[in-house]
């Protein structure tokens, strides 16, 4: 599995600039709400077109604005699970996993049956279906079609905590056994729990690419301090060992204190990390 | 009993028409990315027109003095003043009501339902077919009931355009017209209670249905 992403696309309000690679991994796209993590996805789908830039998968090229590619969605076999799951209305649970189905339709429909604990609600419309059933029946129907790679939008955003806690082991389990996918989301715990990569975005621009592990214990920019969940405060350095946060009106005392900062970030100690230096981060805006 | 008759005949050809048309011209509005307003202005123009204008350009474009008149001259082909003629303004006066509700309804659509089909690989066409369609079907059926009800009560366009000739261009609503014009209220009172009490009913119908729809759903 190997996806290249390097695209430019102009928005209303920035541009999106961002490229990575994603291989055998679940790969997460980790940003506030209007950042461009959905339309990155979009555009890696097909649904939207970049201005420039290219996209490729496993040595096919979906997209390149140079060579004048650009493969209709259709053409792409990459799967995409929609926040609301975009299921069909008009068809009922075994038509919307079949329609798409490639190869045998019946003992795929039978296997993905299996598999989401769908017993039953084969002849249910989506409209009688719960957030989660919903949400099995719209995995189920990526899986049976002939998706290579897996576009994760926020999938747990219209789920209760007690589901989404429940539906989120039940990914996990899933996404190890899968290729690789990315994973959109604004949700720190689901990229704790999910990923083993992550990029940061900001306003279009990719600020951080690092392992799961490493953002969350070592953040190296504000965007991330503040995105795995850190207390923030503008701040200033007063002596080799002090430093003032400012909007916290209060002075900090730390072994390593850099000269070139202007927040001080602090993070609830981890078990493993008592000691208070290794959750203080100092960085810039 | 003969307005009758043509009245219905010409509303239910008409209608066949309008019901391909229509959607399709629904559907590549819907896909159009530039010019989208200008082709959906042409296409709602005769919604607003005076019918009788309608009728004019109509005579104007098919008349023998137009290129298009003379061309289907060759193959002896008129139009104005016979029965096809009273199909064609029908269809246009109706096609607005027919392409407007359809494109209501397949924009009502979520977005993300087509993007889902796109990526899964389903082709355009299967699109079209198991997924826009049934799911636009109260939609077009709305605006099946309401073109044909508009084509039955045309009067403007199709007096213009296909005049009113008893026993072949002569519908209810010209009819009605030349009967007050003859003075005979009795006979245009017959032929209007006849228009009204159709047209009520496929509405009624229609209504019921979709009342219907709602309920199973």
């Amino acid at each position: 599995m190997d996806l290249n992403v390097s695209i430019k696309k102009k928005l209303r309000d920035f541009t999106l600039d961002v490229a990575f690679r994603v291989r055998d991994e679940v790969f997460a796209l980790f940003g506030a709400s209007g950042c461009g993590k959905s339309i990155t996805l979009k555009c890696i789908a097909g649904i939207e077109t970049p201005d420039c830039g290219s996209i490729t998968l496993n040595g096919r090229t979906l997209y390149d604005s140079a060579k004048n590619i650009n493969l209709p969605p259709q053409a792409r076999r990459v799967g995409y699970l929609f926040q609301n799951y975009a299921l069909f209305p008009n068809m009922t649970v075994a038509q919307n996993i079949t329609f798409a189905a490639t190869g045998d339709k019946l003992s795929k429909l039978k296997q993905n049956i299996e598999r989401f604990q769908l017993h039953g609600l084969e002849n249910a419309y989506p409209n009688q279906l719960s957030g989660g059933q919903s949400q099995r029946v719209a995995i189920a129907r990526v899986l049976a079609s002939h998706a290579e790679f897996l576009l994760l939008d926020e999938p747990f955003s219209a789920l209760d905590s007690y589901l989404k806690w429940q539906l989120e082991l039940e990914l996990a389990e899933l996404l190890k056994h899968y290729g690789g996918a990315i994973l959109v989301t604004h949700d720190r715990s689901e990229v704790f729990r999910l990923s083993n990569k992550v990029a940061v975005l900001h306003d279009g621009h990719i600020s951080e690419i690092d392992s799961t592990q490493e953002l969350f214990l070592n953040p190296k920019t504000l965007q991330a301090a503040i995105l795995t969940g850190c207390k923030v405060s503008r701040a200033r350095k007063v002596a080799a060992d002090t430093v003032l946060a400012v909007d916290w009106n209060q002075t900090l005392h730390a072994d390593n204190v850099p000269d070139d900062f202007n927040f001080v970030a602090v993070r609830a100690p981890l078990p493993n990390r008592q000691h208070f230096d290794d959750n203080i981060f100092f960085l810039r805006d | 009993m003969q307005p009758l008759i043509i009245t219905i005949k010409t509303a239910a050809v008409a209608t066949v028409i309008t019901f391909f048309v229509g959607i399709t011209l629904a559907y590549l509005v819907c896909k159009l990315k530039r010019g989208k307003s200008i082709l959906d202005a042409v296409i709602m123009l005769p919604m607003v027109l005076p019918p009788t204008v309608v009728g004019f350009f109509l005579l104007l474009i098919f008349g023998k003095r137009s290129a298009l008149g003379q061309f289907l001259l060759q193959f002896d082909i008129t139009f104005v003043f016979t029965w096809k003629a009273a199909v064609i303004a029908a269809v246009v006066v109706s096609l607005p009501l027919m392409y407007r509700t359809t494109r209501g309804a397949f924009e009502l659509i979520d977005p993300n339902i087509i993007a889902a089909a796109q990526t899964l690989g389903i082709s355009d066409w299967n699109i079209f077919w198991h997924i826009l369609i049934p799911n636009a079907k109260s939609g077009i059926l709305a605006g099946v009931v309401l073109s044909f009800t508009r084509a039955m009560g045309e009067f403007g366009a199709t007096i213009m355009f296909a005049g009113n000739v008893p026993g072949k261009t002569q519908t209810l609503s010209t009819a009605i017209y030349a009967a007050v014009q003859a003075n005979d209220f009795d006979l245009a009172t017959k032929w209007a209670t006849i228009l009204a009490a159709l047209s009520l009913i496929f509405i009624a119908a229609i209504n019921y249905r979709l009342a219907s729809n709602r309920r199973t759903s």
